[in-house]
């Protein structure tokens, strides 16, 4: 089967035309009850056409809508494709999402029917289903602790699946003849956008839009039927959609789910894929991971991995900016990869890895050569949810530090006279659901604006260089790039966020979240007693510790003609975490600026008074929706004057 | 499931003396099949005995105890866990070198069989009782939501992860009856969350009787029942979570009286 085939329009005639071709291939494993369970593409059609004539007993119409909510669980694709082959609508939610979240969206998504995983999404949509009515029918995939709930339409999976059985005795044709009135105009999936301003956006994508852009980066990256990806991501996000359910379709990879949310790590050792797809949040947990245990070997380990690393660090820079290797560590790097690289390699499950990606937000140079440099090639995507993922990407052999790659095939960008980044391409999504304003100001013409500011450079590679709205300067007129800045400082193990300030003022300044492992782990080591997070983050040696990471940005920083002058003035340790329950962050953990800047103004204040010490109380907020408020006093600290 | 029609647990008018201290002086309770029953108390009342007592590690001066309605006042431990009950203890008593999931197995010895020389060769029904084990045993490790941690060993997990592989330990027996001595203290609030909701869990799903010892009145009101109060070897109430609390000997237990 080609991958461009214009029969094959939809998912769900994908699936069968997999499930025909390849019926003895795994399509999806699980890790469940500590065995990796195995299902074929046969399975994979066999359990989403069960459950569609499930829904189909329920009344279930073309353009329905289910909402999709649970970690990541072959049951849940196959609802997916299960929707799709009626002709409805998956809406995939974020499974942390609290309850008010989820009710906006099922609200707007005018969802009818929900798929959710356990009690605890369950508890939730029957909360949501109380002020939504429109949502009719919950269904459960684990029904653990759900044995007393008599709710009305309310049903696990086997009892849906056991009602599909009876309906295909009067309709032994029902799925088949809906899944042949499907066409690749139809929207295929509305991912809600967590949205880092506003109300979230739901992003209409077509199965046209998915298998073009699927089908045209499974080509130019060479994806293959024996490829094996890890299927962990949030199932809301685009990233996990194309990646686990679009591009694993279309190639025929199999994915691989893990047990839970807390052995992500430990499975990716036991998979090995060879396609990982990780937003820079879980890059830098590896690195962190990594950096703890290097640290607390036996110090010839220490400094011998130190060494080796540093080395092949150094070659990989000079490879990415294409300077010419020097001798002696070229001669030294085979012995690194028996001694140091290999073996972190293999410790990290990266091992097989033919291709990754980083994404969502921009990784820190520095983790980015720490992972090339151990031989893992990890690669710049510059992607949107409204493109259906896929924008530019770095081409093997072509990866530079600085950029996100060239343009994919079919994809066209061009650069606004503001400098923003504007572009087509097949990805171009059908328009946000029910809000044609917002629609008419992200696409004009054809052509997205991305928000970004960048440029191409002469090699025709884009490089991003920060939100175009972010980008600012200081009071004296001095560049200053804010995520540039928090990059360099996330670098640390340390430092687990940061938020730096500058625009119209005299000078820059960072709140900086410290890494409760890893500084844990640090303080634990120095015998730095500690009670809580709140406390471990005001002791005077962590500011200490926080410092050096400081100093040490800034002094790279003098390396940059451009940003030089932006040189962190002053910082401060948050008192606690930033958190996407406390809409600080978003929950693809991106910063919300704006409201951060609100929320701490008087910490910010103080950045800028000649204070050394400020109090403040912050309102948290718990999953169950309940608020709690913390109080300390917060050190300012003034590296200038040190 | 009914509640409070069949006695699964009978203790009747049950003493015990250490030298010239009567730790227990006459206690007599009865705890039906499917039910959870706190027993509750100040230091020194005598909880623990009376869990000592029903496990086989002490043996009373006086009156019997019976299970599922035979007098086995007199066995030892090994023939109490094999008429189906098991426990766990005040102070974390696991393998501390061994993983999470051997410690768990050691819960299922009491249902192990076979030959040392099938076992060794691993080979036969050897082999396919020690998967089913091991099955029994994710079983667990999936409900008490411990898989992150199955190959770590257990001394080197935070105090609150080692009390719920404890309490996979005891469920691995998969007891009738289960004893939790004091299975929340020395947790945080979240931690005590969850040990609440697995208790309650336990109960639902596997129909698993329980009696714990809890200082925690929060918890206590909120997951028994029924409770019992012990003050000084001897019970001074029994009954529902309501009726216990506004009672007025517990009241003064509690909150002290002045003793003549």
């Amino acid at each position: 089967m080609s991958i461009a085939n214009a029969t094959l329009d939809t998912f769900p005639k994908r699936v069968r035309a997999n499930a025909e071709r390849w019926p003895r291939r795994v399509a999806i494993r699980e890790k469940d009850l500590g065995i990796w369970q195995s299902y074929t593409w046969r399975d994979y059609l066999d359990r989403s056409r069960r459950i569609a004539l499930g829904l189909a007993s329920l009344g279930f119409a073309r353009g329905d809508k289910t909402a999709i909510v649970g970690d990541n669980r072959p049951e849940l694709y196959w609802a997916m494709l299960a929707t799709q082959s009626l002709g409805g609508v998956p809406v995939p939610l974020y499974q942390d999402s609290i309850e008010k979240e989820l009710a906006y969206i099922v609200d707007h998504a005018e969802a009818r029917f929900a798929i959710a995983e356990d009690q605890e999404q369950v508890d939730k949509l029957l909360h949501v289903r109380a002020q939504v009515p429109r949502l009719e029918y919950i269904v459960y995939k684990d029904p653990r602790g759900l044995r007393a709930y008599s709710e009305p339409g309310l049903l696990s999976l086997a009892e849906l699946e056991e009602r599909g059985e009876k309906f295909a005795l009067g309709h032994p044709t029902y799925v088949e003849d809906e899944v042949a009135r499907g066409q690749g105009e139809d929207t295929a999936v509305i991912c809600y956008t967590s949205g880092t301003t506003g109300t979230p956006k739901g992003a209409m994508l077509s199965y046209r839009n998915l298998i073009a852009m699927a089908g045209i980066a499974t080509e130019r990256e060479g994806l293959r039927p024996d490829d094996e990806a890890l299927a962990y991501l949030p199932m809301a996000w685009v990233g996990d959609h194309m990646l686990s359910y679009a591009q694993a379709i279309v190639a025929g990879f199999a994915i691989n789910c893990p047990e839970s949310a807390a052995t992500v790590l430990h499975d990716l050792k036991e998979i090995g894929p060879t396609y990982f797809f990780a937003p820079p949040r879980i890059w830098e947990n590896l690195l962190t991971n990594v950096m703890i245990r290097v640290e607390d070997a036996a110090w010839p380990k220490r400094k011998l991995t130190h060494a080796f690393l540093t080395l092949a660090q150094d070659l990989e820079r000079r490879r990415l900016n294409g300077q010419p290797l020097p001798l002696l560590p070229r001669l030294l790097a085979p012995l690194g990869a028996l001694l140091v690289y290999g073996p972190l390699r293999d410790n990290l499950g990266l091992r097989r890895i033919r291709i990754a990606y980083t994404a969502g937000e921009a990784l820190g140079p520095e983790i980015f050569v720490f992972f090339r440099a151990l031989g893992i090639n990890v690669k710049q995507l510059y992607g949107m949810t409204e493109a259906s993922v896929f924008v530019a990407v770095q081409k093997d052999g072509d990866v530079r530090l600085d950029t996100v790659g060239t343009p994919m095939p079919d994809v066209e960008i061009t650069i606004s006279e503001a400098g923003e980044v504007l572009f087509r391409s097949p990805g171009v999504f059908q328009g946000y659901f029910k809000n044609p304003e917002a629609t008419r100001q992200t696409v004009e013409g054809g052509w997205i604006h991305s928000g970004d500011a960048g440029f191409l450079d002469g090699a025709g590679h884009l490089k991003i260089i920060d939100r175009a709205k972010d980008l600012g300067r200081l009071a004296d007129g001095t560049m200053f790039a804010p995520k540039y800045l928090e990059n360099k400082l996330k670098f640390s193990p340390y430092v687990k966020e940061a938020v730096t300030l500058g625009p119209g003022r005299p000078y820059v300044t960072a709140l900086v979240n410290i890494d409760l492992s890893a500084v844990g782990n640090w303080a634990e080591r120095r015998g730095i007693a500690y009670t809580s997070y709140t406390d471990l983050s005001q002791k005077p040696e962590v500011y200490e510790l926080i410092q050096q990471e400081v100093v040490r940005v800034n002094r790279s920083l003098l390396e940059d003609e451009v940003l030089r002058g932006a040189q962190i003035r002053k910082f401060l340790i948050l008192h606690k975490e930033l958190d996407p329950d406390d809409e600080e962050i978003t929950r693809t953990r991106k910063v919300r600026r704006g409201y951060v800047a609100q929320k701490y103004a008087a910490l910010i204040d103080a950045l800028y008074g000649d204070r050394d010490r400020v109090a403040v109380e912050a309102q948290v907020t718990y999953e169950d929706g309940r608020t709690g408020t913390i109080r300390a006093d917060v050190a300012i600290r003034d590296v200038a004057s040190r | 499931m009914t509640i409070g029609t069949d006695p699964l647990l009978e203790v009747e008018g049950v003493s015990v003396r250490f030298g010239a201290l009567l730790a227990l002086n006459g206690v007599s309770l009865t705890i039906p099949r499917g039910e959870i029953a706190a027993i509750i108390g100040p230091n020194g009342a005598g909880k623990t005995t009376l869990l000592n007592c029903i496990s086989g590690f002490y043996h009373p001066h006086e009156g019997h105890i019976r299970f599922a309605g035979q007098d086995r006042t007199h066995l030892r431990p090994p023939q109490v866990a094999a008429l189906g009950i098991a426990r766990t203890f005040q102070n974390v008593a696991l393998f501390r070198g061994m993983s999470v999931l051997d410690n768990i197995m050691t819960g299922r010895v009491l249902k192990m069989r076979g030959s040392f020389l099938l076992d060794a060769a691993w080979w036969g029904p050897a082999r396919r009782q020690e998967l089913e084990h091991r099955a029994a045993v994710e079983r667990i490790i999936d409900f008490l939501e411990i898989q992150a941690v199955r190959k770590t060993s257990a001394g080197r997990l935070p105090y609150g992860l080692q009390k719920r592989v404890e309490l996979a330990r005891a469920l691995a027996a998969e007891p009738q009856l289960l004893l939790l001595d004091e299975p929340m203290a020395g947790m945080n609030v979240e931690e005590k969350e969850d040990m609440c909701r697995f208790i309650l869990d336990v109960n639902g799903e596997f129909g698993t009787t329980i009696a714990l010892i809890e200082h925690d009145m929060g918890v206590v009101m909120d997951i028994s029942d029924h409770v019992v109060v012990l003050d000084y070897g001897r019970k001074i109430a029994d009954g529902t979570p309501e009726h216990v609390r506004k009672d007025q000997a517990v009241l003064d237990a509690y909150l002290g009286v002045a003793h003549d």
